[in-house]
């Protein structure tokens, strides 16, 4: 039955396969702080832990996925919102952050990133002692 | 000073419409209307929809989603996705930048009129709702061999 897929229109950019200069995308995110550290959450859908790639390099955090989506061959685009597989965005960290130890999960898409504090960073509370 | 800073920013844009112009190109973004159910680009959950002789595929950009709150349903050829994302709690949290999108959703597509809406396959993978909508047999094409 090969010779139906001359019928069909050649795959001009099947809706997400990787090309030559493919434009990034930049996963839209949420920061937040409390007093022991910040809390980073990123868009990343189509994403596995396999295909994600957080680095820290000095003071910079680079967060960096492939999306892989199951597409059948052949697909011709009707529609794209999403016109790329990839995912790159980075931040500057700050010195008080403890960066040799980020927590990271990936759950149904989304990025989840844990940042500490350094101790002597975190707000301490003196307790007044009566004599 | 003043310009040369407007010349930059001149550059810029022209730069800007250039890329654009090129993804216009890629994509053929003018060979779609926009439909009259269609919503604002940007608007979550992003959707690609590409289409094969035996079927269609919807595929909706939706993490963190609970599978449990998306409803799919169909009717002749209008596909109706909705679904709630639900914030996160974070108490005694300060917020910094707030890009993600949360609450409640809905989009709706419309399919070729050849789908079977008796065929459809629904599954979220790493925050992807992936629809498979099968064709009928009839509008395959079909090869005629010449005798």
């Amino acid at each position: 039955m090969t010779d139906t897929k001359e019928i069909v229109e050649s795959p001009k950019s099947a809706v997400g396969q990787p090309r030559e200069n493919e434009p990034v995308l930049q996963p839209p995110v949420d920061i937040s702080e409390d007093v022991n550290g910040i809390t980073l959450l990123a868009d990343m859908p189509g994403v596995s832990r396999d295909r994600l790639n957080i680095q820290v390099d000095k003071d910079t955090l680079l967060i960096e996925g492939e999306a892989k989506i199951d597409m059948p061959e052949g697909m011709k685009p009707l529609y794209a919102d999403i016109r790329s597989t990839r995912y790159r965005r980075s931040f500057a960290l700050s010195s008080e952050l403890q960066t040799d130890s980020i927590d990271a999960t990936l759950k149904d898409g989304v990025l989840c990133l844990r940042i500490l504090k350094r101790p002597e960073s975190r707000p301490r509370k003196i307790e007044v002692r009566t004599v | 000073m003043f310009g040369s800073l407007t010349n930059l920013e001149g550059s810029l844009f022209d730069e800007f419409r250039r890329m654009e112009q090129r993804m216009d190109e890629l994509f053929g973004r003018d060979t779609w209307l926009p439909g009259i159910r269609s919503v604002a680009r940007g608007t979550f959950p992003p959707i690609n929809v590409g289409a094969t002789p035996e079927k269609v595929d919807v595929y909706l950009f939706s993490p963190g989603v609970d599978p449990k709150s998306l409803d799919v349903s169909i009717q002749q050829s209008l596909l109706t996705i909705s679904g709630e994302r639900k914030a996160p709690e974070q108490e005694n949290a300060k917020s910094y930048r707030k890009e993600r999108f949360y609450g409640e959703f809905r989009r709706v597509i419309t399919l070729p009129d050849d789908i079977d809406p008796e065929r459809v396959e629904a599954r979220y993978t790493d925050g992807v709702l992936h629809i498979a909508v099968q064709r009928r047999e009839e509008s395959k094409p079909k090869q005629i061999e010449i005798k």
